[in-house]
């Protein structure tokens, strides 16, 4: 079965001026419930790699640089 | 991979699910004796899991002496839930309510006093007073943490358990699982184990179409209920789903239970009171759901009447605690409690004891039917538990537990071939090329449960759906997994079939309407207690095919008396000169 790849908005946003994840910080990524959140390889920063987010902040919360912003889902909004 | 090149781990007492029962579980089989090997396994991790993740604003089923009796309170959930629950279960939950938040207030868990520093109870239910404010609720989770380091429970993070394992006299031997960020397979050879998986949540579709915008926490997505059924434990009472009144789109509680001893309640467009009270019961849904059909629907939270340092109160306990990105959510779309009420909805369908009554059967020790296994929290049968009973059935199958492994004098023997099929079973979706993604093949089947089996209920939808959820399980051999994440996800969205099909199968069973709205069967209207006040049970038989049975209502030990009917009168009634 051919599959296709379609682009989604993310509700988890990281400011990568703030982010520590290329100094070894994974809290946002320890914390998260959904399992969603991961180093982007090409930063080091964390980012939102699955769109399956429960809205429910423990990344943002946790963040220790305030670097994580969640937004309520789009669909949601 | 073959089942002998993974070593095998051996503990005393397993736990799985680190949210609010399973930590309470673990700390209590190693107060019963801190020799015992204790293992706590969590699929996401135990610091944010579960459905408190962010804390919990109250107690909803609190019984404080002064305020209520155990009596008076086995009395009620008995009344609210149509008379089919496990007196004795009730009973002891209810007996140890008191004790648990004691343990509970010295472990630091701020509940609201007054001002004489008794506890502030608040009136919400029907009959009893019953819920405790615990507006500094959010860091329930930290606390759990801490007991867990202090009594050296082992916890293993991002691990999914996928199967439960039992030795040939049937009791229980431990599990099979995988890790959702390596997709590394783990054997745990268990002389108890306790399930604390939490609610089958993720079964329905949310209304707005986001997969993951479901009421429960997501990832409480009925791994446990599917994992019982597979080892041959009773479900019981599966038809009488988990269905909230909820904020529109954000699918959060509204909360009546903070807002309603403030003076916010749940109004139609008029603005104007339906229902004599909030709490959450079948009935009051029934209520609900034909005041948000009908022609003075939508249903909405009416607060704009209340002053400013009352919205302010409820504002903050709100907006950080339980569901904090509510807040966000009504800044959003410029709502504001001052000004405007706030549109409802009813939750997606899904199987949760927390709220309403079904789940994994077990007894008042906490005892599934099968020897060695225990539940607790939203998965077990125990009906209306909310987070408080969740921590006293915690605490009940930790004794219970840690009683049966001290009993048990060997390791179980271990069923070698089941595990090499269980082994392929988990790596299928990784060897699939071409294949239907996880996502794609979940969004289907919780569409059609939302087509087809969300009450009101009619027989031959469902019988369709049925036959359409099981042509989805036929596209199994299909499902695709692209890394461990994607497996994470194909093997949830094998529980969610198998939880979907025991929707649609006990929803089947019962030929009557019970619960309200929760089994609301429009082709059979009338509640028939001659032929279905009993427990029904929902099982695997002998040749691998989902059964049916029925298991009688244990003998009350508070009788109901004159109040019996009182949550079928929940609609205001209109003076004969409105």
């Amino acid at each position: 079965m051919p599959t296709a790849t379609q682009r989604t908005s993310v509700p988890v946003i990281i400011d990568e001026d703030k982010c520590i994840a290329d100094k070894g910080c994974t809290v946002c990524i320890d914390v998260c419930p959904l399992d969603v959140l991961w180093i982007n390889p090409d930063t080091g920063k964390a980012h939102m790699r699955y769109d399956e987010c429960w809205y429910c902040m423990p990344c943002e919360a946790d963040c220790p640089t305030d670097a994580v912003k969640v937004e309520i889902p789009y669909l949601l909004r | 991979m073959n089942a002998s090149d993974i070593p095998v781990i051996d503990v005393d007492v397993l736990v799985i699910g680190g949210g609010t029962a399973g930590p309470m579980a673990a700390v209590t089989a190693k107060e019963q004796d801190p020799n015992l090997k204790v293992m706590l396994l969590e699929k996401a991790n135990v610091k944010r899991s579960g459905a408190i993740s962010m804390g919990m604003d109250g107690l909803n089923n609190a019984i404080v002496p002064g305020h209520s009796t155990p009596e008076q309170y086995v009395k009620e959930i008995t009344i609210a839930n149509d008379g089919i629950v496990h007196q004795p279960a009730l009973m002891a939950y209810a007996q140890r309510s008191f004790p648990m938040i004691e343990k509970l207030d010295s472990w630091g868990v701020h509940f609201q006093k007054d001002e004489t520093g008794d506890y502030d109870m608040k009136k919400v239910h029907h009959l009893g007073t019953y819920v405790l404010p615990m507006p500094e609720g959010h860091n329930v989770k930290k606390i759990l943490y801490r007991r867990l380091r202090r009594h050296r429970v082992q916890i293993e993070n991002r691990y999914q358990a996928t199967r439960l394992l039992k030795d040939g006299d049937g009791r229980i031997a431990g599990m099979i699982g995988v890790n959702t960020r390596t997709a590394e397979p783990i054997i745990i050879r268990a002389k108890a184990v306790i399930m604390a998986t939490g609610a089958a949540g993720r079964i329905g579709l949310p209304t707005s179409g986001y997969l993951f915008g479901t009421y429960e926490n997501p990832s409480n997505n009925g791994d446990g209920h599917a994992m019982a059924y597979h080892v041959g434990a009773d479900l019981a009472n599966l038809e009488c789903f988990q269905i909230n009144p909820l904020l529109k789109d954000y699918n959060g509680p509204a909360c009546a239970y903070v807002t309603g001893p403030l003076g916010g309640f749940t109004a139609n467009s008029q603005g104007e009171r339906f229902i004599e009270c909030d709490y959450w019961s079948g009935q009051m849904m029934l209520e609900f759901f034909k005041e948000l059909e009908g022609g003075n629907g939508p249903v909405f939270l009416k607060l704009d009447h209340l002053a400013e340092e009352t919205i302010q109160e409820i504002e903050t306990v709100l907006h950080t605690n339980e569901r904090p990105s509510r807040g966000r959510f009504h800044d959003g779309r410029e709502t504001d409690y001052r000004q405007h009420m706030v549109e409802m909805h009813i939750s997606e369908v899904g199987f949760c004891s927390g709220h309403s009554a079904s789940g994994v059967w077990v007894d008042e020790t906490g005892a599934t039917t099968v020897p060695g296994l225990y539940g607790a929290g939203d998965m077990a049968s125990v009906a209306h538990s909310y987070m408080l009973g969740a921590f006293v059935y915690g605490q009940i199958c930790g004794e219970s537990a840690a009683a049966f492994a001290k009993e048990r004098s060997e390791m179980p023997a271990l069923d070698e071939a089941f595990i090499a099929a269980e082994l392929e079973r988990i790596q299928a979706p990784l060897k699939v090329t071409d294949g239907i993604p996880p996502a794609q093949m979940e969004y289907k089947v919780r569409r059609l449960v939302n087509d087809y089996l969300q009450p009101p209920k009619v027989t031959k939808k469902m019988e369709i759906g049925l036959q359409r959820i099981l042509a989805v399980r036929e596209d199994l051999p299909r499902l695709q997994a692209t890394d461990p994440h994607e497996l994470l996800r194909a093997m949830e969205v094998q529980s969610i079939i198998d939880c979907a099909e025991m929707a649609a199968r006990a929803s089947l069973y019962r030929t009557e309407s019970r619960w309200g709205l929760y089994h609301y069967r429009v082709d059979c209207p009338e509640q028939n207690d001659s032929e279905w006040f009993c427990h029904t049970r929902l099982y695997k038989d002998d040749n691998g095919n989902m059964a049916h049975g029925k298991r009688p209502v244990a003998p009350y030990l508070v009788e109901l008396g004159e109040e019996k009917d009182a949550y079928q009168k929940l609609r205001v009634q209109k003076a004969a000169n409105a």
